[in-house]
């Protein structure tokens, strides 16, 4: 049969290959940053107390940076590169590969410049503002548009096991972003989830935690299952387990979300199912990073030779570190002494800076000679950035798994006499240390990227790069749509589309049964009849406490462990989260729980804990508000917002946006006047001041605290 | 949005059997995986774990 010759697109690969290391970097140093802002707080409240760079803002844009940015361009690469030689097809469309470059920086530099601004929609990983959403919906589309008609103009017959994971990346990630962003914009700048409390934080997780399965897992497996080979020029070790590693996992993960929601006000029977899968991924996650291990075998000398490889073994071996931590840490035991702790973070890091980043950095290692067509400029370099990015993965995760442990621990310690050993501050307080070095186990990884992008950018300078490199294979001839003997799942595979719908189906099956029951059968949600809506004012409050980020520090839910009702108060129903546009529960304690702040403290104290934190708690990290003091609350809105709610189901009255702002005015000059009486200097105010600071933002926010948890408090 | 549909599933009688048929679901599932992977042809199983190398 006579051979077709073609090309393949290498410049694609090149441009995503350059913004995969650009934003890498950003999104690392980014994250050094608040892990700064961590270690050193008092200087930062001092000389660098930017509300645009406060670390509830900042660390929304390390999470989304590394992730949507740095990994989200790394899968482009890798599959922009595999899928051409898999299918032995140039991609489908030039102009469609553009478009999903240029849209994926767009969309990046839209989140960069509005993070900062305090533009967020308050669900950790899906921060992004409601245009933004749509933005990355379309651009996601493009790119599933280009791969499917690439796919369907394929030179093979059969699609290779990496493929079935990209086409389930798509269809997953499309389906979980659509349905976890489904909110309703009342401006430009602000949206409110359309979930409330219960049913938003099982959409968030069952989002959230099939981000980190759909979108930092399946399309780098697929990788995997292409770069590894190729690198180490041996198929895989076993194609039957690749096969069962693809459907077992897309099966079992999309259930596992519960297990961030242990102990929470979830309904019982949706956290032991998410327990349940949690334990049960344990099996294809490892069969996949021994699938993928011991392709090596036989092989392991050329590791110590070849850069790439000697990054994925890395990769893999941390892959299987965090799928095994996983599992554990779904466990009731486990998860009552790790979560909320650093024990999260460590666990995430090994994930990202160990799965991601050692086999992006390996990845790009093996695509620049390939692409530019000569040597890597130096060895030398590649193998020291391996052993500084390898010990900065050691320096990041030790510490914070002992300092998960550590605060976990006392958390929990009671005195003989039944009391809590510990404040909260005592158990924050002796992190420090930890925080310091986990600061330079990140400062080091950025080091060993930095090294990496100039031995690349060498490369690239003493080879030449050919945008369009040749290729030839035969043309496939049109199959029969059965062929005789053969199996379904066989004569599936070469249909893209059934493939497709497949995996969809596969995947949603967890997602209905685990959300659809909580949304519709009541007892599941107990609603309680004290439980009123917020205040205008109140409701503003809250506002500033999503815009501020301050779930990225507190949680609001208050597990009926008795260490926590103990220190907290009486645990969280979820009846009381039902007005929560977002909820607000929160995964980490690095400041304490607040769902039972209401009235635990006075206004004056909230007024200057706000203001100078470590004046009524001495050691707090937590960053300096000033200007909430200085920002007048803008309540253009407010109206509009009543109105939204009214849409979202919150029972206000009719007509009640018309009388907002007066019921507004009047709680705030309740509290500003509190304030000023309650000031222990007794200094003389005139009613202008109060007028005046009745205004501003703290007050609202003040408010919205003091409202917090006291709805049943009193039971 | 989701209480649009809520009214017309709560009506739905013996909903509880939901998790006996998941438990169904799953295990047909995990069985059908193992007997196609396990029956399938060898030659074919070659080809595709090959197919990286092939370019």
């Amino acid at each position: 049969m006579e051979l077709e010759k073609f090309k393949y697109d290498n410049a694609i690969v090149k441009k995503f290959a350059y913004a995969t290391i650009i934003w890498g970097i950003t999104g690392m140093v980014v994250g050094l940053i608040v892990a700064l802002q961590m270690s050193f707080p008092l200087f930062f409240n001092e000389y660098l107390g930017f509300k645009y760079i406060s670390f509830g803002r900042l660390r929304p844009l390390h999470t989304n940076a590394v992730i949507f940015a740095f990994v989200g361009n790394g899968i482009f690469t890798g599959v922009h590169y595999s899928l051409q030689r898999l299918l032995k097809t140039r991609m489908w469309s030039d102009k469609l590969s553009n478009i999903n470059f240029w849209g994926w920086q767009l969309i990046i530099v839209c989140a960069v410049a509005t993070l900062p601004l305090g533009m967020t929609s308050g669900k950790e990983y899906a921060e992004l503002e409601w245009w933004i959403d749509i933005m990355i919906a379309g651009i996601w589309v493009v790119f599933g548009w280009n791969m499917f008609a690439t796919i369907l103009a394929r030179r093979v017959q059969h699609l290779y096991v990496a493929i079935w994971f990209f086409i389930a990346t798509f269809v997953t990630v499309a389906m979980l972003h659509i349905f976890n962003s489904f909110e309703l914009p009342i401006s430009f700048m602000k949206s409110y989830s359309w979930y409330a409390g219960v049913q938003d934080a099982l959409v968030q997780w069952w989002y959230g935690h099939n981000a980190v399965a759909f979108f930092l897992t399946t399309p780098y497996l697929g990788l995997m299952y292409y770069f590894v080979p190729k690198a180490s020029g041996r198929p895989v070790y076993s194609y039957r387990l690749s096969i069962i590693h693809f459907w077992a996992l897309i099966f079992l993960y999309i259930w596992a979300g519960p297990h961030h929601l242990l102990y929470t006000s979830l309904p019982d029977w949706a956290q032991s199912l998410g327990v349940a899968f949690s334990i049960m991924l344990l099996l294809p996650s490892w069969g996949g990073m021994l699938n993928g291990l011991l392709t090596l075998r036989g092989a392991w000398d050329r590791v110590r030779d070849d850069v790439t490889l000697k990054f994925m073994v890395v990769a893999l071996t941390c892959y299987g570190m965090s799928t095994f931590e996983g599992p554990m840490l779904s466990l009731k035991f486990f998860n009552s002494i790790t979560h909320f702790t650093d024990w999260v973070v460590a666990h995430v890091h090994v994930g990202g800076l160990g799965w991601n980043g050692m086999f992006t950095f390996g990845m790009l290692y093996y695509l620049f000679p390939v692409l530019f067509k000569t040597k890597l400029f130096s060895k030398k370099l590649a193998n020291y950035h391996f052993w500084i990015a390898t010990l900065g993965i050691m320096f990041y995760a030790i510490p914070m798994y002992w300092a998960g442990f550590v605060q976990g621990l006392m958390w929990q310690e009671f005195k003989p006499d039944g009391n809590l050993e510990y404040e909260f501050i005592d158990t924050v307080t002796q992190l420090r240390p930890m925080y310091i070095l986990r600061s330079f186990g990140g400062f080091l990884f950025i080091i060993g990227a930095v090294i990496m992008s100039y031995n690349l950018f060498k490369t690239a300078k003493q080879g030449s790069f050919v945008a369009d490199e040749d290729a030839e294979a035969a043309p496939l001839l049109k199959a029969p749509s059965k062929i005789k003997g053969e199996g379904w799942h066989k004569a599936m595979e070469r249909k893209p589309i059934k493939m497709l719908v497949f995996s969809l189906i596969a995947v949603a099956i967890g997602g209905i049964i685990e959300i659809i029951p909580t949304a519709i059968v009541d007892s599941n949600i107990p609603t309680i009849e004290a439980v009123k809506p917020y205040t205008p004012l109140e409701l503003e409050g809250r506002d500033i406490y999503v815009r501020e980020g301050c779930y990225n520090c507190h949680s609001q839910m208050i597990r009926p462990l008795r260490f926590d009702t103990e220190r907290y108060g009486e645990y969280s129903k979820a009846g009381e989260f039902v007005y929560d546009h977002p909820f607000q529960w929160g995964s980490k304690r690095t400041g304490p729980d607040l769902a039972r702040e209401g009235g635990k403290k006075s206004n004056y104290w909230h007024f200057s804990h706000m203001i100078m934190p470590k004046e009524t708690s001495p050691g707090s990290y937590m960053p300096a508000y000033g200007w909430l003091r200085d920002d007048k609350l803008d309540t253009d809105l407010t109206d509009n917002k009543i109105r939204a709610m009214q849409t979202l189901g919150v029972p206000y009255a009719v007509g009640y946006d018309a009388k907002a702002l007066d019921d507004l005015h009047v709680q705030a000059k309740e509290i500003a006047l509190d304030i000023y009486q309650s000031n222990p200097d007794n200094r003389e105010f005139t009613d202008a001041e109060v007028v005046e600071l009745s205004e501003t933002e703290l007050v609202a926010l003040i408010a919205y605290l003091q409202r917090l948890g006291t709805d049943i408090k009193a039971e | 949005m989701l209480r649009f549909i809520k009214d017309n599933l709560t009506t739905i009688a013996g909903i509880e059997i939901f998790p006996i048929i998941s438990l169904l679901m799953f295990t047909a599932f995990f069985l059908g995986l193992f007997w196609w992977v396990f029956t399938a042809n060898k030659n074919y199983i070659k080809e595709m774990g090959n197919y990286p190398l092939n370019d």
